[in-house]
């Protein structure tokens, strides 16, 4: 996979987490509800995101491990591996997760709900084969720079002999978060001051299982880069 | 059923979860391919509760955070502590015990919750023993059946507090939490008062971060001549409201209160929790009364017990057994079991469907459940 596709694969990913109820939105709105005060939601939206994005910071912390111990194409498989056991698993148990948090919770408590949602769920694991495939985005943009002759002013940071996947990967993580927060905050909004309760009630699917499928499907992709 | 801060917030209304007081036994009945013919799924074995939970005598169930609750009365030997234990929302597995600190709690009846607050609390009757061949005189009269309401931290599953209605306030039962999560008050019934057999509802409310109670309601005996009393009212030539339960409406607006004893079903507004005003009533059944229906000639027995009210809070419905040992000290004759609908006017106020009336016969109707949910199922109603 090109590093454009990559990032948009990043950027469309952090939407669809955004719109999964079981990500913070609908838990946002709740504390909203509770409060009866609509800021609520922008002030658990946040620690929600941090959380999210420390999760996918630790994916991308073993992934810079991986990269130095084994070669890029064993570790593209291990993580396709991961994602179908993963997947798996979710598709036939999908009601296990992380428990111990209440309506009464503070910022830090919100954080590490997200966080251990965001890890227990797989949604770091998820990002995985596309931070893996970000190698490429940084070829690109030197690339670009090359053809518009701007390659002897890049900044420090993108220079070839200088480029740390862990810095790009951070910008494409926060990319990532922007994505999610964006969606998670649009459909919170909707939900608590346009549509009111009710909406679900009638409007309600199962994203558990379109998350199994999600982790399975790039598990799928991560397969065919691998081989 | 929606839990915000749970990853699968949502769960399917489907299976009805049936707990038989006397068996032990756990009914999953599922409803889904057809309500007509719902059919057994599950049957989870005493033995296995027991095993897992040390608990036996289920009895009132409700789907919450990460489970499906049930009260327990006691052990299988038919001792206390009873307790609460947890279920798996998707295979019914039995989880195990709740409680991981009970505090001083060791007689257990009802459970509900403020979501909101992250508060469970528990009520009390009486261990298996003291409820299983029908209330026993002298325990009643020493007082040894439960007065005391516990609070609990949900999430921790400890004990946090304890509120003594009285000791002469015997037989906490009905535990009916506002709807709207960020009310911190609900209702409960006491049975019978020692001193003047009257039955009493009591608010019990948040304030400075503690939990405190209040009684708001107190429901006086009606004098009777002994020949029309069973004997064991006979030498207090009076009957007891005897109210066993009690049902919010979603709305949180009216109280349903089911006076067993006397016959009445009355509705409280309670829109200021601290006053309750008594806004309707309907008669019928009862130990004296024995008042009758539009649908059906002559006198019905038994009285309003089991309340059930939809979530529009415009239909109220209720059966007239307690339980047959219970029964049969109260209605010595035999329940005649039945259903009744009345209608409830938005603004206050109730009538009897004289449509509807269902003649159960010797069958003893109970717990009455509404397809899609309702007030004593659901936990909570954003307003």
């Amino acid at each position: 996979m090109d590093g454009l596709s990559a990032w948009l694969a990043l950027l469309v990913m952090g939407a669809y987490h955004g719109l999964n109820p079981g990500m913070g939105w609908l838990f946002a709105v709740a504390l909203g509800l509770q409060q009866q005060d609509g800021r609520a939601i922008g002030r658990s939206l946040i620690p929600i995101s941090l959380g999210h994005m420390a999760a996918l910071a630790v994916i991308a912390a073993l992934l810079g491990v991986g990269q130095a111990l084994w070669h890029l194409g064993s570790l593209r498989s291990l993580t396709a591996l991961a994602l179908v056991a993963v997947g798996s698993y979710k598709l036939f148990r999908y009601s296990r997760h992380p428990r111990w948090f209440g309506m009464r919770v503070n910022a830090g408590q919100l954080f590490a709900w997200s966080f251990l949602m965001a890890g227990a769920h797989g949604a770091g694991l998820m990002a995985a084969p596309f931070l893996l495939g970000l190698g490429g985005a940084t070829a690109f943009a030197i690339a670009c720079a090359a053809q518009l002759g701007l390659d002897h002013s890049l900044p420090a940071a993108l220079r070839p002999e200088a480029v740390a996947p862990l810095a790009v990967w951070a910008a494409a993580i926060g990319l990532h978060t922007l994505a999610m927060l964006g969606v998670m905050a649009l459909v919170a909004h909707l939900v608590y001051r346009k549509f009111g309760l009710m909406v679900l009630r009638w409007g309600w699917i199962n994203f558990d299982l379109i998350w199994a499928a999600a982790l399975l499907v790039v598990g799928g992709i991560a397969f065919v880069h691998a081989v | 059923m929606l839990c915000p801060n749970a990853a699968h917030p949502h769960v399917e209304r489907r299976y009805l979860v049936v707990p038989g007081l006397r068996s032990s036994r756990v009914y999953i009945i599922d409803t889904k391919p057809d309500p007509t013919r719902p059919t057994i799924v599950k049957v989870i074995e005493p033995e296995e509760i027991a095993e897992r939970t040390g608990y036996a005598k289920g009895h009132t169930v409700h789907c919450g955070p990460d489970g499906i609750y049930l009260s327990a009365l006691g052990n299988p030997a038919g001792d206390g502590p009873g307790g609460i234990f947890v279920l798996d929302h998707e295979s019914f597995d039995v989880l195990g015990r709740w409680e991981i600190d009970r505090g001083d709690q060791y007689l257990h009846y009802d459970f509900w919750w403020h979501l909101g607050y992250d508060t469970m609390i528990s009520s009390e009757w009486g261990t298996p023993k003291m409820v299983e061949n029908g209330v026993q005189g002298d325990l009643l009269l020493g007082g040894r059946y439960g007065h005391q309401l516990h609070i609990w931290d949900l999430y921790r599953r400890r004990h946090r507090q304890t509120i003594d209605l009285g000791t002469e306030h015997q037989i906490a039962l009905e535990l009916r939490p506002a709807h709207d999560p960020t009310k911190a008050y609900g209702f409960v019934n006491s049975v019978v008062s020692l001193k003047d057999l009257s039955s009493s509802i009591w608010l019990w409310h948040r304030h400075n971060g503690e939990w405190d109670a209040h009684k708001v309601i107190t429901i006086p005996a009606e004098p009777a001549r002994e020949e029309q009393l069973p004997p064991i009212l006979k030498p207090f030539k009076a009957v007891p409201p005897l109210v066993s339960d009690i049902d919010l409406s979603v709305d949180d607006r009216f109280l349903y209160v089911a006076c067993w004893g006397t016959g009445e079903l009355q509705q409280y507004d309670v829109s200021d929790p601290f006053a309750p005003k008594l806004a309707g009533s309907v008669r019928i059944g009862g130990i004296v009364r024995g008042a009758g229906h539009p649908a059906v000639r002559g006198e019905l027995n038994g009285g309003p017990q089991m309340v059930e009210v939809s979530r529009d809070g415009r239909r109220v419905y209720f059966t007239n057994s307690l339980y047959l040992p219970w029964d049969a000290q109260f209605y010595p004759a035999g329940i005649r079991s039945w259903m009744v609908k009345l209608d409830a006017n938005p603004e206050g106020g109730l009538e009897f469907d004289p449509r509807f009336f269902v003649d159960f016969g010797d069958l003893r109707a109970h717990q009455i459940r509404l397809q899609g949910g309702d007030a004593s199922s659901d936990s909570y109603c954003f307003p």
